[in-house]
């Protein structure tokens, strides 16, 4: 026996695939992604430019990340933001709510982020006394309702424009019933600018880290992260530790393809760099900025050679937008902070293997996320890796909850095939038997079960073609 | 071509080809064959490995995988009537056996591996004469046929030499259809998901016949196709061109 995650994949999967207007959603929103997209990369060999270019600086920026994350918070520090490490969720929540009560801070408003997802920062905060307010449109249209983000770029995805409007008349105070994106939009706005010159404190989170300067980047549309890290006197940025590059020039090109391979925009309409906070003499700005540098399993990863392609990831959520499970299911079904191809592979690398082996199988190995990741992460061979991990304790290997997926029904599957495949005349007897007997098999067999859900039951040929090519005769070897 | 085409080839069955459709790899031979190349076909053939590979269980793999590398000693192309076989024994092949003792070998037959369609447009540059009557076709591209071979419109190039052939796109080509080898069974419902659509975008194209260069998808495409009643079925593309070629 082996742990599970109280829901397998499969299950939460199925009852996604059940709701048509999810599934609708999800297609119309993915397919339009994809179409920008491909619009933002008309020659495929600049494309391919780009995604190189990308791939070395993440990669290089991996391989010297102790010396940069050391660079990087020497500046910080010589600019004046405050720098903090946190090796687990829990030490940086503790972390933040010292932060705000030594500023007495009572309301946080929140420019997206998804480390504080993974910190579950809003629960916690709330469960301490302290509101925090989500401003990104997407975050606050789900943060209404309760729900978390069913995709990293764009948390309320799953809803179209009706189911928003019917909550906003019911959630908003005074709202009247629109379907104008418009009207929608202002009335977010008007509670969000309300919320955000009273603010005690904002919170973002870091799309680049720069270490040469000591500059946090921040990509956004809304200018909600602006306001967020601008207005209130106290700024708290929290980031995971594999977000360091080496320099501004670092920054340029990831810039570039992030933008482009996230919502098929060639800029991002605000690009904030954030050197520390208001100088003498300077009329805005917070007085105070601090960095919280989450590891929460990152160094683990960062130690194997093969998976520490996961952390090039810069979060552009390319990889959803092109997979043929991500788009039939959408963001929920996961189960985890971060759904799709790189929440596949990332998820179970910081929860475990084996608690996860149902989210590393829930995938057909397409390959379309690795085609289009804009650092070429090479997520199907992440994924197969992965699934020997669960299976395996390989000496040398550090993947957390290695080897607790074995069951000895699969052990003995897979010793089984292999007893037959490698013994050619074990193979043919088989095959002899299939092809005289597969007919017989009954369609309500375990697995057959399976696959005759929605297909019927194939049926072996009455000859095989080794069987044919033998009676030819003259030209085997 | 600057390189001479090879006399002689190997070809390597696979198990789906073997047990489900043994008419597409005789049909493969005779491609061969037709155009001028000696096909030997080794005795004791039995599966890639594939499916063990992508589950993690690597020894049983390598098991079955070092057996049949063996059967193909002689430095000739080892042809294959399928994307994601051939995918494996090019690609994966040399990180299934990293650091073994046998990693040079079976490196130096990784590299001699073709996937039939490949090997009929890129190295033999074929040249096909349609004798058939005129059809309306549509084409699935395999996954591991594109992203891990690389293949780059071969097969559609082949079609289109045929004169009285008509191939009407998908509308979603590229996207998988569902199969993924034990993803089939593991997660039936968003493989079913994902099969439904696929047969759904191949009937709407209003062809009459789905073509593949893969058992996989064409035993999950067929079946699901079945399954609905429709009168639309597959065929493996080895076979489809062989019937339309040769003189009855």
């Amino acid at each position: 026996m082996h742990a599970e995650h109280e829901v397998l994949f499969r299950d939460s999967a199925a009852k996604a695939l059940l709701d048509p207007q999810l599934r609708a959603n999800f297609r119309r929103a993915m397919d339009g992604l994809i179409t920008k997209r491909r619009n933002q990369f008309p020659d495929p060999r600049d494309l391919q430019d780009l995604r190189d270019l990308s791939t070395t600086i993440r990669s290089r920026s991996l391989l010297g990340l102790p010396e940069l994350l050391e660079q990087f918070e020497v500046n910080c520090t010589k600019n004046g933001i405050k720098v903090h490490w946190a090796e687990t969720c829990e030490q940086a929540n503790e972390l933040i709510l010292s932060i705000l009560r030594a500023k007495n801070a009572k309301t946080l408003v929140k420019g997206k982020s998804m480390v504080s997802e993974e910190m579950h920062l809003n629960a916690f905060l709330e469960a301490n006394g302290i509101e925090a307010l989500e401003s990104d449109l997407g975050e606050y249209i789900i943060q209404l309702d309760g729900e978390t983000p069913s995709h990293i770029i764009m948390p309320a995805i799953h809803k179209n424009k009706d189911q928003i409007a019917r909550q906003f008349s019911q959630k908003i105070k005074d709202a009247k019933y629109t379907e104008d994106v418009d009207e929608l939009t202002a009335m977010a706005r008007r509670v969000l600018r309300q919320k955000f010159l009273d603010a005690d404190a904002g919170l973002s989170g870091v799309n680049f880290a720069v270490a040469e300067t000591g500059t946090l980047c921040l990509v956004e549309n809304e200018g909600n992260g602006r306001m967020s890290t601008h207005v209130p006197p106290l700024h708290i940025a929290v980031m995971g530790l594999e977000k360091v590059v080496a320099t501004l020039e670092d920054v340029a090109p990831l810039y570039a393809i992030l933008t482009r391979s996230a919502t098929g925009q060639a800029v991002s309409t605000y690009f904030n760099m954030i050197t520390g906070p208001r100088g003498e003499g300077e009329k805005d700005g917070p007085q105070e900025v601090h960095l919280v540098i989450l590891d929460n399993g990152r160094s683990r990863i960062y130690a194997d050679p093969q998976l520490r392609a996961t952390l090039r990831c810069i979060r552009c959520g390319a990889c959803m937008n092109h997979c043929p499970v991500y788009t039939r299911v959408g963001g929920h079904a996961y189960e985890a902070v971060y759904p799709g191809p790189i929440g596949k592979i990332l998820t179970p690398q910081m929860e475990g293997v084996g608690v996860r082996h149902d989210l590393i199988h829930g995938s057909s190995l397409c390959g379309a996320c690795g085609e289009v990741c804009p650092v070429e992460i090479p997520i199907p061979e992440i994924l197969v890796r992965l699934r020997r991990e669960a299976t395996h304790d390989d000496e040398g290997s550090n993947v957390a909850g290695r080897g607790t997926g074995r069951t000895a029904t699969e052990d003995w599957a897979w010793r089984l095939w292999a007893g037959v495949l490698k013994r050619p005349a074990l193979y043919r007897l088989a095959a002899w038997f299939a092809t005289r007997f597969g007919k017989a098999l009954p369609a309500g067999a375990p697995l057959i079960k399976n696959w005759t859900r929605s297909r019927t039951k194939p049926v072996p040929a009455r000859r095989s073609l080794s069987e044919r090519m033998r009676a030819e005769g003259g030209k085997h070897v | 071509m600057s390189e001479p085409k090879p006399k002689k080839v190997y070809f390597y069955g696979t198990c789906l080809v073997d047990l489900f459709f043994p008419d597409a790899g005789m049909a493969g031979i005779q491609l061969l064959r037709q155009a001028g190349v000696d096909v030997v076909f080794p005795e004791g053939q039995t599966c890639c490995g594939q499916p063990a590979f992508n589950c993690g269980y690597w020894e049983e793999a390598r098991d079955v995988a070092r057996n049949q590398v063996a059967l193909f000693p002689q430095d000739l192309p080892v042809i294959l009537p399928s994307g994601s076989c051939a995918g494996m024994m090019k690609v994966h092949y040399p990180e299934l056996f990293h650091g073994q003792p046998d990693e040079a070998k079976v490196k130096a037959f990784s590299a001699r591996v073709y996937e039939l369609t490949q090997f009929l447009v890129d190295v033999l540059d074929v040249k096909l004469k349609d004798l058939g009557a005129p059809v309306k076709v549509t084409w699935h591209s395999s996954c591991h046929a594109v992203r891990d071979l690389g293949l780059k419109g071969e097969p559609q190039a082949l079609i289109g030499q045929l004169a009285n052939v008509e191939l009407a796109p998908l509308a979603r080509e590229h996207e998988c259809c569902g199969f993924g080898g034990t993803f089939s069974v593991r997660q039936p419902e968003i493989s079913g998901a994902m099969s439904c659509d696929k047969a759904a975008d191949a009937e709407a194209t209003g062809a009459s016949v789905v073509l593949s260069t893969d058992g996989g998808c064409l035993l999950n495409v067929n079946g699901t196709l079945e399954a609905k009643q429709s009168p639309l079925r597959v065929q493996h593309i080895a076979e489809f061109l062989w019937e339309r070629t040769h003189a009855r």
